[in-house]
């Protein structure tokens, strides 16, 4: 047993707060310890080593002091709630709404609520990490909207990590949104320096009813050292709708496991993601879309660029099965590598049982097109500013297409100062927005 | 202004001009004619200085310059504008950020300052009324969905926010409903001066009427076999181009 694993299982061994989580640690513990570390021959881990983690040694959760004044964050009208290394900082967070508590304020209800399904959808028996998340289960948030309610504002969940030490990190979120609710959930996670060499094990389930509808941004805005390997498990019944979006900026490892399941007809996922992983860093986007049940459909699109060394793995998986009859799915992945050492695993894993579905799916790894960068210079702009303008365009188009526009407020710098664009430019699109 | 000579070019192995020959003097607007597949798009495209076309022979001097020897944004800068046959869509890429920054740019290679994106929009709105092109479209994606008639009004826009020295038109016509065809005919119209020249690239003696040229040439089996006059125009549209067969060989 490799370092962390052993380390874990140490922590696990010493949590007992809330002691009404206290079975299912034990089950995440039990099951964490019988897990087999994987090596590329794992199917779950083929791209993406796990080696160096082994061997990584992590401290307990612990709050540091910290300030935000200068961290970038969403400029919106939302409950946020902030987990400093993954532990709850009441003095960051504001008042929150009777929909929703964080583990440790959870009134009876809401336990019931937690215990009937927390774990049901982030299968410890299957997801490592859901495992060790669960074997050491302490900090989380729960937001159960009762039917036919639509929550006033955003939840923000604003994740950092902060201090010299390596402390694994790890919340849980359960969304339950009864039948016809309606919620916004913003997750943030950032860390306080290049240093900072947190693991981020943070899984979020989300259980939404019939004809519930549920939004979703999920941004790894983290910095060079952070090792994040992060789950959204999510479960639509009928009529239900997800409605997602993902980046992720890059750092030693940025993995999420997206898993979504149409239980019941008629229900629709909407996922888009964007990845911008450079230097040395790696970023892991596995999903895995279940069409369990007939007339639903799903639309996927992720785009990455990859720079310098860096490293991208998108494994995007739709698994049609014999009952889901007139399926529509779509996925799509288009990768730009801008050096010749940049790097990406691109593979999408259909299945298909059932035969009146109609699945279109492609992956491509693309250059920037050579017609486009000739127009723009027949224009007077040089060969290099084309190609920035261009590649800024490749990931523009997916930020444009997200709904909430305090999102696409805030992402905009951050993919600005990514590609070392001009800030007056951003402006003038801002004053010109305005104005027409 | 412009001056080729024998110009000879290729694209993948396969000779295309075949010793041009065309002067154009400050404040001309020359008319070129021709049948589908001539090389009147290669000649745009070889002195735009998009790569695919080599030239294997021959010369062009413009301003003055060597045109050959220069990248493809330091003809622009020079003042040389191709309004495309095909202009490429390129989405994500805001049509507004795309203007800003190419008029930045020639202006800068001119020696003058950028403009602030208040003088930027002031200048940027009365184009897109004169092409009548809402200024929605300054906010798309550029020639993002646009139709052929707003592709074909976005680069007269261009055309007019980047004030070039030479403009050559690459089918701007083609297309274009009467009305679409007034709107650029008056945009180019109004931007003759003594010293801007216009090279018309056209099928159609139609859109001569509303830019009346000094010269019109016709372009076949890759040079220019027969110069005229604008009766030229009138005699083309009568009789074709068959007539001129005995030329091109
Ligand atoms: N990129 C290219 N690759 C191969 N052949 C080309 C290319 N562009 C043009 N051609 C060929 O060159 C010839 C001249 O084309 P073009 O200059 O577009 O004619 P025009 O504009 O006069 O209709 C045609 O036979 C065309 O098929
Ligand atoms: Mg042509």
């Amino acid at each position: 047993m490799g370092v962390l694993q052993a380390r874990v299982l140490e922590l696990a061994a010493i949590q007992n707060a809330p002691a009404w989580l206290s079975d299912l640690r034990y089950q995440g513990g039990e099951r964490f310890a019988a897990a087999s570390w994987p090596t590329r021959r794992t199917e779950n881990w083929k791209y993406t080593s796990l080696a160096a983690l082994a061997k990584k040694d992590v401290a307990a959760a612990h709050a540091e002091s910290v300030e935000f004044n200068d961290l970038a964050m969403i400029d919106a009208d939302a409950y946020r709630l902030v987990f400093i290394n993954g532990v709850f900082s009441e003095k960051h967070s504001d008042a929150l709404p009777p929909q929703v508590t964080t583990f440790a304020a959870a009134s009876e209800e809401q336990i019931t609520v937690v215990q009937r399904h927390l774990g049901r959808l982030a299968d410890s028996s299957e997801h490592l990490f859901a495992a060790l998340s669960q074997s050491v289960l302490e900090q989380g948030v729960l937001i159960h909207v009762a039917a036919g309610q639509c929550l006033d504002k955003p939840i923000y969940l604003l994740n950092y990590s902060a201090g010299k030490q390596a402390c694994l990190a790890s919340t849980r979120n359960l969304v339950v949104l009864e039948e016809g609710a309606q919620a916004e959930v913003f997750e943030q996670f950032n860390s306080d320096g290049d240093e900072q060499s947190n693991l981020v094990a943070s899984q979020t389930e989300v259980v939404i009813g019939n004809n519930a509808k549920f939004k979703h941004y999920r941004l790894n805005l983290e910095r060079e050292g952070i090792t994040h390997a992060g789950g959204v498990f999510v479960e639509l019944g009928r009529d239900a709708l997800y409605s997602g979006f993902a980046l992720t900026k890059g750092a030693v490892l940025i993995r999420n496991d997206y898993v979504l399941t149409h239980r019941g007809s008629g229900a629709h996922v909407e996922l888009n993601g964007v990845y911008l992983p450079r230097g040395k860093q790696v970023v892991d986007y596995h999903t895995n879309i279940q069409h369990c049940v007939p007339h639903c459909t799903s639309s996927e699109v992720f785009r990455g660029i990859i720079g310098d060394q860096a490293k991208a793995v998108f494994n995007g998986r739709i698994h049609i099965h014999q009952d889901a009859q007139k399926t529509l799915a779509e996925l799509s992945n288009k990768n730009l590598l801008t050096s010749n050492k940049a790097e990406v695993d691109t593979k999408p894993e259909l299945e298909i049982y059932a035969d009146d579905v109609r699945c279109a799916h492609g992956a491509t790894v693309a250059q920037l097109n050579d017609e486009s960068l000739y127009y723009l210079q027949s224009r007077g702009i040089d060969r290099e500013q084309a190609q920035i303008m261009m590649s800024f365009g490749f990931i523009n188009e997916l930020i444009q297409s997200v709904e909430n526009s305090d999102v696409v407020e805030f992402l905009m710098p951050i993919l600005a100062d990514q590609f070392g664009r001009k800030e007056s430019l951003l402006q003038m699109e801002a004053d010109a927005l305005e104005s027409l | 202004m412009l001056r080729i000579e024998n110009l000879c070019a290729r694209v993948e192995e396969k000779e295309i001009l075949k010793g041009l020959n065309l002067h154009v003097k400050p404040g001309e607007v020359h008319a070129i004619m021709g049948p589908n597949g001539a090389g009147k798009s290669t000649l745009g495209s070889v002195l735009a200085g998009r790569e695919a076309f080599e030239v294997t022979a021959g010369s062009v001097a413009f301003q003055g310059k060597d045109l050959l020897d220069l990248d493809v944004e330091a003809r622009a800068h020079l003042g040389l504008f191709l309004a495309f046959q095909y202009p490429v869509e390129i989405p994500g890429v805001s049509n507004m950020e795309f203007l800003k920054s190419s008029v930045d740019a020639v202006r800068k290679a001119r020696g003058k300052s950028d403009l602030s994106s208040v003088e930027f929009m002031k200048l940027a709105r009365e184009a897109s009324k004169k092409v009548k092109l809402d200024q929605a479209f300054l906010k798309r994606g550029v020639n993002e969905g646009f139709s052929g008639g707003e592709k074909k009004r976005n680069e007269i826009l261009q055309m007019m926010l980047l004030e070039p020295s030479l403009c050559i038109l690459d089918e701007t016509d083609s297309g274009l409903d009467i009305d679409a065809l007034q709107t650029v005919a008056d945009g180019v119209n109004a931007m003759r001066s003594p010293d801007r020249s216009f090279v018309v690239v056209t099928h159609y003696q139609r859109l001569l009427d509303y830019i009346v040229p000094d010269y019109v040439h016709v372009l076949a089996g890759g040079k220019i076999v027969k110069s005229g006059d604008k009766s030229l125009a009138k005699e083309l549209e009568a009789k074709g181009y068959s007539w001129l067969d005995g030329e091109v060989a």
